[in-house]
């Protein structure tokens, strides 16, 4: 009996989350829209609805009608399944996230956290980390060197933040002692001045740069930046397979931003008069506000500079940290 | 099953099978950064070019034979079509090169008037540089900043000669209107505010550290390399070689204004783009000596030679002589003397040189223009060697072509 109220409560909330953050990315497309344009002296959207509020319907409608094309000389199965790749592992990684602090419903304890699991930062890193999968297959099946050479910057993406998101947040673990996402929120109960981004701030800047790299926004935007490598992985693609793709990547911005938010950032807990689920939306929201607000500011790196920076000044850095870290926990 | 009978394309894959692990891409004629119609041939060892082939061609329209079976005033309109950025120095070029084959003296109102609209058009052709540039390395927002203020020298030169991108508004013997009612003042308010607009860019790009990254260092071109690959304009002017056509061989007033030549000793793409916001400064600085130039001028905007250039309006609607030579002018066209010219004028993106060979028809003989961007296209098959694919969408933003010139 009580399996079985387990397992409807985690499908529930599974579904719920996929629900409302599938549509939170679609909405995220719709505020980078806007704010981009607001920005950039103009208006953006404005003719489907209310200030364009129903583009985003439009959108979809397009998409999903569009002519699904797979290229002659492509590699089938593994062109089709590329997209499905990149949005499943997005959506995964959520699985180990906490939203919100627990709640009372009809009685009931809600726990906003799909499962609970001892080492979900290891595990959220992981699935992030399986989603560049997604790229580098799309690529490589593809049949066309642009894609091809997308792909190929992805795996040197990929190798080079991996190694930067791990160590950065290394130093916060020593100290936390867990890599349960609820656990490094408690650690930073009691307002501002508690939260590890005064503790830890060059591991958060590392992070903050990491989650940049992961999420190919710009000024990281290096696998699929249109003006070099045309579409890089997608320029094949079209209709839904490309709008996984899409929902994947903004999928992922938002995880980032629940990640960056819980690990440094105070997570969900209540600040002065501000409940913690207003923080948290708070918090992601200025995230997401923040990834497109350098996509309007900077222009965008090179490869290869992306590789310098990794491994040459993020790298050391992280090493740093730890050691420093390491000291004065002794 | 049938077997599709698929076309090859020429450069097919080969290399790639090889051992060396060399891929060749064409780069365009499609690709989103072409510039137009460019089509970069490159042979690509990871990311790095080894080696690049530029293949133009797609936009070929004729020009210089169009030409020899176009009345001279035909043609005007056609080089519109050549750097259509900034079509006026193309107009212009072509206009001084007939003038200087007949030897017409044009007035000097007339020749205030087209030095503010070439300035207008290098601010514009400079502003759309700037926009597609940072739009290459990735700067977006830059993009629709230059826009707005490439929108405002259009607006000027739309009120004065009504259309936008293909202006003709400079005429063989002058230009066809005097400048309207309150055109000046919306001039005064235009180049007293760029100035700002320009800090706002240079805000955002100077010390931007990723933007310094993409560009210095990047697309070195050596004085030597400039000259042997006869570069003219920024790209000559960014390897350190002081020259501008309007100071060296000036026409119009271009020697009664005070203007600086900026030069750049860096060589790089980055002391490209800091020549190209000084060159705009400078132009704003000559706009503003030709206002009050403007005023002191006799209101005559067409030279006066009836052989070759039609009478005022008033005086063919009036006169029997004017009447009958405006018709012979038309359906006949000018016959210049024989005798061949080449005037060379510094268009935005460098020296623009127009060899008209006359046999004393009214169609030349041989037309032949030298646009500077075809010199600046060939040149990159030697400075792209060696540098990375994301350079290469840089390095060609930076050099400005514009493939209505090189096509021609």
């Amino acid at each position: 009996m009580f399996e079985t109220a387990v397992l409807v409560e985690t499908l529930v909330k599974a579904v719920i989350v996929v629900a409302v953050v599938a549509g939170m990315a679609g909405f995220a497309t719709f505020i980078e829209r806007k704010v981009l344009a607001f920005m950039q002296r103009r208006l953006g959207p404005m003719n489907v609805g209310p200030y364009g509020l129903l583009q985003l319907a439009a959108d979809g409608i397009k998409l999903f009608t569009k002519e699904d094309i797979v290229p002659q000389n492509a590699v089938k199965p593994i062109f089709m399944i590329a997209p499905v790749i990149a949005a499943t592992t997005a959506f995964v990684a959520m699985a180990a996230v906490p939203y919100f602090p627990e709640f009372t419903l009809f009685g009931y304890v809600i726990h906003p956290i799909i499962s609970d699991i001892n080492v979900a930062l290891l595990y959220v890193m992981g699935v992030a980390s399986v989603g560049i999968y997604g790229p580098l297959l799309a690529g490589m099946s593809s049949a066309n060197k642009w894609s091809l050479l997308g792909a190929a910057r992805a795996v040197i993406q990929m190798l080079s933040f991996e190694v930067v998101t791990g160590l950065s947040v290394l130093a916060p673990i020593m100290m936390i002692g867990s890599l349960s996402l609820i656990d490094i929120n408690d650690y930073q109960v009691g307002g501002i001045t508690h939260w590890l981004i005064w503790k830890q701030p060059l591991a958060f800047i590392l992070f903050a740069m990491a989650g940049f790299m992961e999420t190919n926004r710009a000024p990281f935007d290096t696998i699929e930046f249109e003006a070099e490598v045309v579409a890089g992985y997608a320029t094949e693609y079209s209709g839904m397979r490309w709008g996984l793709f899409f929902i994947g990547e903004y999928a992922n911005m938002i995880t980032i931003s629940v990640l960056v938010s819980i690990l440094f950032m105070g997570g969900y807990n209540s600040l002065w008069f501000i409940p913690g689920a207003v923080m948290m939306l708070i918090k992601v929201s200025f995230w997401v506000f923040l990834f497109l607000w350098v996509r309007a500011a900077w222009p965008h790196i090179r490869p290869d500079q992306l590789m310098w920076v990794c491994w040459k000044v993020l790298m050391p850095l992280a090493v740093v940290n730890i050691l420093i870290t390491g000291f004065v926990l002794i | 099953m049938q077997k599709v009978n698929r076309l090859k394309p020429f450069f097919e894959n080969i290399a790639f099978e090889r051992e060396d692990n060399h891929m060749i891409v064409n780069f365009g004629p499609q690709h989103p950064s072409a510039h137009g119609q460019l089509r970069l041939i490159l042979e690509l060892d990871g990311e790095k070019v080894s080696k690049a082939t530029p293949d133009i061609g797609y936009l070929h329209r004729g020009m210089e034979k169009m030409a020899e079976n176009m009345i001279y005033n035909e043609f005007l309109p056609t080089t519109d079509r050549m750097d259509y950025i900034a079509a006026t120095a193309n107009n212009y070029g072509f206009a001084l090169s007939v003038e200087k084959l007949i030897g017409l003296e044009v007035p000097r109102r007339a020749k205030v008037i087209r030095m503010m609209l070439l300035e207008l058009n290098r601010i514009s052709s400079h502003l759309f540089w700037l926009a597609t540039h940072a739009l290459d390395v990735g700067a977006m927002t830059i993009f629709l900043y230059t826009f707005r203020e490439r929108e405002y020298t259009l607006d000027l030169i739309e009120d004065y000669c009504g259309a936008r991108l293909t202006h003709s508004s400079v005429r063989i013997g002058g230009v066809p209107l005097d400048l309207p009612k309150g055109w000046i003042d919306g001039l005064n308010k235009f180049i007293n505010h760029l100035p700002l607009d320009i800090a706002d860019y240079e805000g955002l790009l100077d010390q931007n550290r990723i933007w310094k990254m993409r560009l210095e260092d990047v697309g070195i071109v050596t004085p030597e390399q400039a000259q042997s690959w006869g570069c003219s304009g920024p790209m000559l002017r960014g390897s350190g070689i002081a020259w501008d056509i309007r100071k060296e061989e000036p026409y119009e007033l271009y020697d009664e204004v005070e203007f600086d030549v900026p030069v750049s000793t860096t060589c790089d793409s980055y002391g490209r783009y800091k020549l190209h916001m000084e060159e705009m400064r400078q132009s704003v600085r000559i706009l503003k000596q030709l206002i009050p130039m403007y005023e002191e001028t006799s209101p005559e905007i067409m030279a006066h030679a009836p052989q070759y250039i039609s009478a005022p309006k008033e005086q063919i609607m009036t006169q029997n002589y004017s009447l009958m030579q405006h018709f012979v002018l038309v359906t006949q066209g000018m016959r210049p003397p024989v005798g061949e010219v080449y005037v060379a004028t510094e268009s935005p993106k460098g020296e623009l040189g127009f060899y008209i060979n006359s046999q004393g028809d009214p169609y030349p003989y041989r037309l032949k223009l030298r646009a500077p961007s075809f010199f600046h296209t060939a040149l990159l098959q030697e400075i792209l060697v060696g540098e990375y694919l994301a350079d290469v969408v840089a390095i060609i933003g930076n050099a400005n072509i514009v493939f209505g010139e090189i096509d021609r």
